[in-house]
């Protein structure tokens, strides 16, 4: 292995698929993935890539220990895209749900909402990754 | 003969999916051209984004762990898909 190259043999323990969708809602998801990819707290990665059955990428997230979707509204396209892939996801939010009214067509947000998002998601991650199990030997 | 490509910067452990290769290779006498692929930017082709990886006739069949040589077997000795990566 050359000097200064990384290596990524160590998986992230966390792969956030936001729905990314054209509504107001989709975007305060994809805002709150880049928001926790940016603080380390997860990795955000390519769902249309998977909804593309691309095998490296599929395979890439067969290898991490929680897959997290990230839905603007119930239609849940993200879970559904992982799920197609037989990818089931440990944690799966639903934006609307959080008190926000979607509205289709309408990209803009408020940091209100972003943060009530984010911070849903970081409650749902600190629940589940307690429960990973460590390697052993 | 099989082309297969080990994913991954060269550490440790894609020298151990590349050993795991040969011997899966020699048990199932399967000819195998084992080309290492090492630069960020190839591997990223791939679409893989944890490494090592393996891919078998430029089709990725695992990522993100060191394959056992049962499994490798399994893929030196299956039909190509039509469709790769």
């Amino acid at each position: 292995m050359s000097d200064g190259q990384k290596c990524s043999c160590e998986p992230s323990e966390v792969l956030l698929f936001p729905c990314s969708g054209g509504s107001n809602c989709g975007q305060i998801a994809h805002h709150a993935a880049v928001e926790l990819h940016n603080a380390g707290r997860g990795k955000l990665f390519c769902l249309a890539g998977i909804g593309g059955h691309v095998k490296g990428l599929i395979e890439s997230a067969k290898a991490a220990k929680v897959l997290v979707a990230i839905d603007g509204c119930p239609l849940s396209c993200a879970k559904k895209t992982l799920e197609h892939a037989e990818l089931p996801p440990q944690i799966h939010v639903i934006v609307s749900d959080l008190g926000i009214e979607k509205k289709s067509g309408h990209l803009d947000f408020s940091e209100e909402e972003l943060n009530l998002c984010r911070g849903r998601l970081e409650d749902e991650l600190e629940r589940q990754v307690e429960f990973i199990p460590t390697p052993t030997g | 003969m099989k082309k297969v490509q080990v994913l991954g910067p060269g550490c440790p452990k894609c020298q151990q999916v590349a050993a795991n290769v040969v011997e899966a290779a020699k048990a199932v006498g399967v000819e195998v051209e084992v080309e290492k692929v090492s630069k960020p930017m190839d591997i990223a082709k791939y679409g893989v984004m944890f490494t090592p990886g393996l891919a078998v006739e430029g089709e990725v069949v695992c990522a993100g762990r060191i394959p056992s040589v049962e499994e490798i077997k399994g893929w030196l000795e299956a039909e190509p898909a039509k469709e790769r990566r």
